[in-house]
């Protein structure tokens, strides 16, 4: 940036401010927005950056240096990195066989595959590793009672690769989706039209048009893979260490704050540096955005014959889902999984007796912290869209840099910033709620600037022109048009708060407690109906609650999650 | 109320081009006085809309100030300037009734229910809506959102009324019904109104004065007949209707006329000129429509004598395309009905009355 940039630049914020005169009401939610992401997300990050490099009060290296000197570090490392590689090309492979099927083909039993491809989404991240346990593991139904084999080593990678590709091809395949039904049929007919066959119109021009959509794919689900937390620590076992896992126990197992800190510091690298890829570079090559009205799909796209191939393939992947799903449904009804599966409830039972301060818990905070990141999501994408001020920019990359840190950062950084006075927060249920409120309001975010690139900008100009100040513009006019992207970000972050379990895990006390959390230590204490009940109570609640919500606004909007990946 | 434009310049950052910045509007000094309506005249990116968008608040100038009623508000916000907008895209609020929409205005200014109610009934009845309060937006056709947008907009009592391509949405001769109605209202408020338009004929029918721009700059300023009588340059003349050039030199300068020598015929021009020099080149800004044609084998002495290439019937008119002096001209002839049509390929003498022809002295360097 030369000196004249900067002049310029300068000049620009001083006006800025200086317009801010006549908007005090405006100026003062700018600086308290700030003042909230910096504290509830920088300082964390701060924090965890500080405590790693400044173990005993002075810097050193030191932590950094042990790491990298252990073999087994160096071993997880590898393996978060291998396994988020290979869990984003088969995550993406399916989205994409799922999104190009349903769009492009009139196969049978598309609502059941959408089920298939949705269920993932608002299930807690680790079902599919208890699910895989209760057929493949050591007792497992698949395993051991049909196939009799008393080792199976499911435990491990090729475990966790299967688990973690049926927790996050759904994620691909929603973005992937939002692609292709916006590229619509039009330019296929058009290639055909010129004489292209139907391979030569996908190869050279889908293909290459899907290309920033895949790469864009490949990487968030690098990113979720590194940061997934419940699969590893239940499937992963001491023989495939992965970092998110390593940062965990660092913490609870050997109580060492700053040698957790260093590891997630060493964890949030490769995370970052993809989201950064992911949103300057890929994201700025798309060819068209998600945000238009999905034209109607052409169905000449496909030959018959490749019609059916695609169709077993989906539907042999939505029958894996299904089974998953099934099982947990079984086995929260069995007695002894693997042993004695006759009909009981006591699995219910030991839920609501023991579980039930954990779902009251779960429901209080989810139900506060989500209206609240729908909110405010709506309120940052407003300005950052439509407002001009100094630092805008600077608020939109926090607020949705979370996105990218891996929850077991985020959960380290809340206990190392939010353990004494004055910000004496651990143990309430502050902490969770500001945790998923800052979490999740990238997902609100985006949501509403795909709203408001819908919204004629004329409209709410004609506001303010009329004599309406920025709140009033934004209370009166862009937050009932933004309704549907409200409450599509509210789901979303209703549906995680639920289900999220890395940087809470971390945030629970005796006084909060989390039903994710409670899965995850019934599973690890091998209670594995309980588990199985528990996961069923959550996904009913979410299914409850998303009906709900969907019930109250009836036709108001077509509810759909693409926002949320945009 | 005045608005003034004092010399405002907007630069916008550019990266794609090679000076990193392009220039919208570029020292623009503009007076428009209280009651008056002044159209913004000028081809798409000509700055015409940037600049309307500044004397609203919605743009910052780079440099140069606006004043309205005496006081520079360029630091305003906005909503506290007490301009109100008519959007080309009518910008009416899609979750609000008719009633609600042009209440808005009056809310923001914390009036009082009953006001607010009285006000909102007479103005829907002025622009002919009364009876449509309750109706959401999209069941409106676009003439009447059109007035919506316009109740909502003069119902604030404006100091001023600011148009940005308001019509340009609607079917041609619902666009004429509209600027009628529009020029009517605003004569009666008598509100000092900023119109902005790129048709030309749309800014004819309605101003009292049009500023023609181009690439940012101000053209030409003055009344409609002024403006397509006497443009100031060759843009301006093509701008506003059709044109022909005929070039020529300057042959002698009086204080009330010049004569220029057109193909060995001198023709007389009235005009009191300093920019021309005898024997400089100029050019005779011709409108079609002044243009004789009469049959050349009748033989009149002293007119041009060309051929007629292309002839179109438009019904009200007939236009000719006359193949002349290596050149083309186009003579417009109305009411070709009384008059006959003229077949192409006929040979014609055509002639027009010099005192409707204009004088730019030719820009040096160009010969077309």
């Amino acid at each position: 940036m030369g000196t004249q940039a900067v002049v310029r630049w300068w000049a620009q914020a001083v006006y800025d401010l200086r317009r801010l005169r006549d908007e005090p009401l405006l100026g003062a939610a700018i600086a308290a927005i700030f003042a909230l992401l910096l504290l509830f997300i920088l300082y964390p990050l701060a924090r965890v950056l500080t405590v790693s490099l400044f173990p005993d009060g002075t810097l050193t290296l030191r932590l950094y240096r042990e790491f990298l000197g252990s073999w087994f570090i160096r071993q997880a490392f590898v393996n978060s990195v291998l396994m988020g590689v290979l869990t984003a090309v088969g995550g993406t492979l399916v989205g994409f066989l799922f999104a190009f099927t349903l769009t492009r083909t009139d196969i049978p039993g598309k609502s059941l595959l959408t089920l298939a491809a949705i269920l993932p989404i608002i299930s807690p991240p680790f079902v599919s590793a208890l699910a895989i346990i209760l057929l493949f593991g050591n007792n497992g139904l698949i395993t051991r009672q049909l196939l009799g084999f008393q080792e199976f080593a499911i435990y491990g990678m090729r475990g966790l690769l299967l688990a973690q590709i049926f927790t996050f091809f759904p994620v691909a395949y929603l973005t992937l989706r939002g692609v292709l039904e916006s590229l619509g049929g039009t330019l296929e007919d058009a290639a055909m039209n010129l004489g292209a066959t139907r391979w030569k119109a996908f190869r050279r021009v889908t293909l290459p048009l899907c290309l920033p959509g895949i790469a864009s794919a490949l990487l968030i689900l690098f990113i979720e893979s590194l940061a997934d937390f419940g699969n590893p620590l239940i499937l992963g076992g001491s023989g495939f260490p992965v970092l998110s896992v390593q940062v965990y126990l660092q913490v609870t197992g050997m109580y060492d704050l700053p040698g957790g800190a260093a590891l997630a510091v060493v964890l949030l690298i490769p995370s970052v540096t993809t989201f950064l890829v992911q949103r300057y570079w890929i994201s700025r090559k798309r060819y068209v955005t998600v945000t238009g009205k999905p034209t109607r799909a052409v169905i000449r796209a496909v030959s018959q014959r490749m019609r059916w191939v695609l169709f077993i393939a989906c539907a042999a992947v939505a029958l894996f889902v299904l089974l998953f799903y099934a099982t947990i449904l079984v086995g929260a009804f069995s007695r002894a999984w693997g042993a004695d599966h006759r009909f009981t409830l006591r699995n219910f039972g030991y839920v609501f007796g023991v579980g039930a301060q954990a779902i009251q818990d779960t429901l209080i905070i989810a139900v506060t912290s989500s209206p609240l990141a729908g909110l405010l999501g709506m309120a940052i994408a407003f300005l950052v869209i439509r407002r001009r001020f100094p630092g805008r920019q600077a608020m939109e990359f926090i607020s949705i840099l979370n996105f990218a840190v891996p929850g077991t950062v985020i959960g380290i950084g809340y206990i190392l910033a939010f353990n004494q006075r004055p910000l004496l927060l651990t143990g309430t249920a502050i902490i969770l709620v500001a945790n998923f409120l800052f979490r999740y309001i990238p997902v609100g975010i985006q949501s509403g600037m795909a709203g408001l690139r819908q919204i004629d900008p004329a409209i709410e100009e004609a506001a303010t022109n009329l004599g309406a100040s920025t709140p009033v513009t934004f209370r009166r006019i862009t937050l009932p048009l933004l309704v549907p992207a409200f409450f599509s970000g509210l789901v979303f972050s209703f549906v995680r708060a639920m289900t999220a379990i890395s940087a809470a895990i971390f945030l629970v006390s005796a006084d909060w407690n989390l039903m994710t959390v409670q899965i995850l230590s019934q599973t690890e204490a091998g209670r594995l109906g309980a588990a199985a009940a528990f996961s069923v109570l959550l996904i009913l609640i979410v299914l409850l609650a998303i009906g709900i919500i969907r019930l109250i606004l009836g036709q108001l909007f077509e509810y759909r999650y693409q926002a949320a990946f945009g | 109320m005045s608005v003034v434009l004092e010399s405002v310049t907007k630069t916008f950052e550019d990266p794609q081009r090679p000076a990193g910045k392009v220039t919208a509007v570029d020292g623009v000094t503009l007076e428009v006085n209280d009651g008056e309506l002044v159209t913004l005249l000028g081809p798409s990116g000509c700055g015409k809309t940037t600049a309307l968008r500044i004397i609203a608040g919605f743009e910052s100038a780079t440099s140069g100030r606006v004043l309205i009623d005496g006081q520079d508000v360029s630091a305003m916000s906005p909503h506290v300037r007490n301009t109100a907008m008519v959007f080309q895209s009518y910008a009416i609020f899609p979750h609000l009734t008719v009633a609600q929409n042009v209440a808005f205005g009056l809310e923001m200014r914390g009036r009082a229910r009953s006001e607010i109610e009285f006000r909102v009934q007479s103005i829907l009845e002025l622009v002919g809506l009364a009876g449509l309060e309750h109706r959401s937006p999209e069941q409106l056709s676009g003439g009447q959102q059109q007035r919506v947008a316009l109740a909502r907009a003069i119902i604030t009592e404006p100091r001023v009324l600011l148009f940005d391509e308001p019509l340009s949405n609607l079917d041609a001769k619902l666009r004429e019904q509209m600027r009628g109605e529009v020029r009517k209202l605003q004569r009666r408020l008598a509100i000092t109104s900023v119109y902005v338009t790129h048709d030309q004929s749309e800014a004819m029918a309605l101003s009292d004065r049009i500023v023609v721009m181009d690439a940012g700059r101000v053209q030409q300023v003055g009344a409609p007949l002024e403006i397509y009588a006497r443009p100031a340059s060759r843009f301006v003349a093509d701008f506003l209707g059709r044109v022909n050039f005929l070039e020529g030199d300057v042959t002698d300068i009086q204080p009330d006329r010049v004569s220029i020598l057109v193909r060995g015929r001198s023709l007389e021009v009235p005009a009191s000129r300093s920019d021309l020099r005898v024997g400089e080149a100029a050019s005779l800004v011709v409108r079609p429509e002044t243009i004789r044609l009469t049959q050349a084998s009748t033989g009149v002495s002293g007119a041009f004598v060309g051929t007629i290439r292309r002839a179109v019937y438009l019904g009200s008119t007939a236009e000719y395309d006359i193949d002349w002096d290596g050149g083309t001209l186009l003579a417009v002839v109305s009411s070709p009905l009384e008059h006959g049509l003229l077949l192409e390929g006929t040979r014609i003498a055509f002639d027009f009355p010099a005192a409707t022809a204009h004088v730019l002295p030719h820009p040096p360097g160009r010969r077309d």
